[in-house]
């Protein structure tokens, strides 16, 4: 009698221990096991438990546990199969900086490259990636009607000092920062304002310092960074 | 033989005094505060100030303005600690200089703040020029 009660236990218990460890597992759900074959050797696919700096050191890929909230699908979709590099000073340019006269340079030959996917496997992961939510983006947090493209390239190349660290067009700007040329193509525009916002609430040690913007600079420099790459299309 | 040994170690010492030369975190290494500082620096002030503190970081290729050389003794040495801090804390323009010295406020916490004081009067040589 006493077996299947105690078998009963066993798999509740299993459950439950499944059900509380720290998986890949987004606010909407647990990420599929293809993405988390395929990609959750080198990106957190959930929020870290242990967001420390020496994690930050150790880590391989950006993380991924708010991709839905960043990434425009198309865009996803196309990169995951024609990789280009985001991070001119790789996914930390802390590791590839050399010293140098007049500057410091970039190592280029040991920023990583990513790896390639075909056309179905990107589809299914990029699906599966846009359902990894964090919760910290509003919808409608940005107002396409409050953008001013010739504010927003000036808060962005003088007045806020964007450039200093990203690219807006190749090859002017900063380097420890992601490009931002084709960020109109790769970002939604309610992610780049909470991310603009507070970037230490999605990566606690992130080197993004904290940008003191008010609300019209914001939505200025949203405006401006999702306009940026839209014309190549 | 005797020149590729004299060859070597000419390389071994040149090596050796770049080694010394750079206050980075080995540099530091006596000194367990001053070298979680020097790691702070290397992730969130090197990529202006420079990998040897010298002003020469990578994204100074777009800077309007170019960012102090925290080895300079002398320049170093004029600036108030208390300006120092404020500098890092509330960002450039609150002590009159660049906006493009952005506030670390959210990054780094006050005591670091301050650590970060103690570590660039190590890094200019400052106290010993005194």
């Amino acid at each position: 009698m006493k077996a299947p009660v105690i078998v009963a236990a066993c798999a509740g218990l299993a459950a439950l221990a499944l059900a509380g460890r720290p998986a890949a597992v987004g606010a909407q759900g647990a990420a599929s096991p293809e993405l988390t074959t395929q990609c959750a050797s080198c990106h957190a696919l959930a929020k870290p438990t242990d967001a420390t700096l020496d994690r930050l050191w150790s880590r391989k890929g950006p993380d991924l546990w708010y991709a839905g909230d960043k990434f425009n699908r198309d865009w996803l979709v196309a990169w995951l199969q024609n990789p280009t590099t985001i991070r001119p000073g790789g996914v930390l340019w802390f590791k590839h900086a050399k010293p140098g006269d007049p500057r410091d340079t970039i190592d280029t030959a040991a920023v990583e490259k990513h790896p390639k996917v075909d056309a179905a496997t990107a589809g299914r992961l990029a699906d599966a990636l846009l359902q990894l939510k964090s919760g910290l983006v509003t919808d409608g947090a940005y107002n396409p009607a409050s953008a001013n493209m010739t504010m927003g390239k000036l808060a962005f190349s003088k007045l806020r000092g964007c450039v200093a660290c990203h690219q807006d067009q190749a090859g002017q700007g900063g380097l420890s920062g992601p490009e931002l040329y084709d960020a109109g193509r790769r970002l939604r525009a309610d992610y780049v304002i909470a991310y603009t916002k507070n970037p230490q609430q999605f990566d606690p040690h992130v080197w993004m310092p904290t940008p003191t913007l008010s609300e019209p600079d914001l939505q200025r420099l949203t405006g401006y960074i999702v306009s940026l790459g839209k014309e190549d299309k | 033989m005797l020149r590729y040994g004299l060859a070597g170690l000419g390389l071994v010492a040149f090596g050796a005094a770049i080694a010394l030369h750079q206050p980075t975190a080995a540099g530091a290494a006596e000194n367990p505060k001053l070298q979680a500082t020097a790691h702070l620096y290397d992730t969130y002030c090197a990529q202006c100030h420079g990998v040897q503190r010298n002003g020469k970081g990578i994204n100074t290729v777009g800077l309007s303005v170019q960012p102090r050389d925290h080895s300079d003794t002398v320049a170093m040495s004029s600036l108030p600690r208390a300006q120092i801090v404020k500098a890092i804390t509330e960002g450039g323009a609150s002590v009159n200089k660049s906006a493009l010295m952005p506030s670390w406020a959210g990054v780094l916490s006050p005591a670091q703040i301050e650590d970060m004081a103690d570590y660039l009067a190590y890094v200019c040589k400052c106290e010993q020029a005194k």
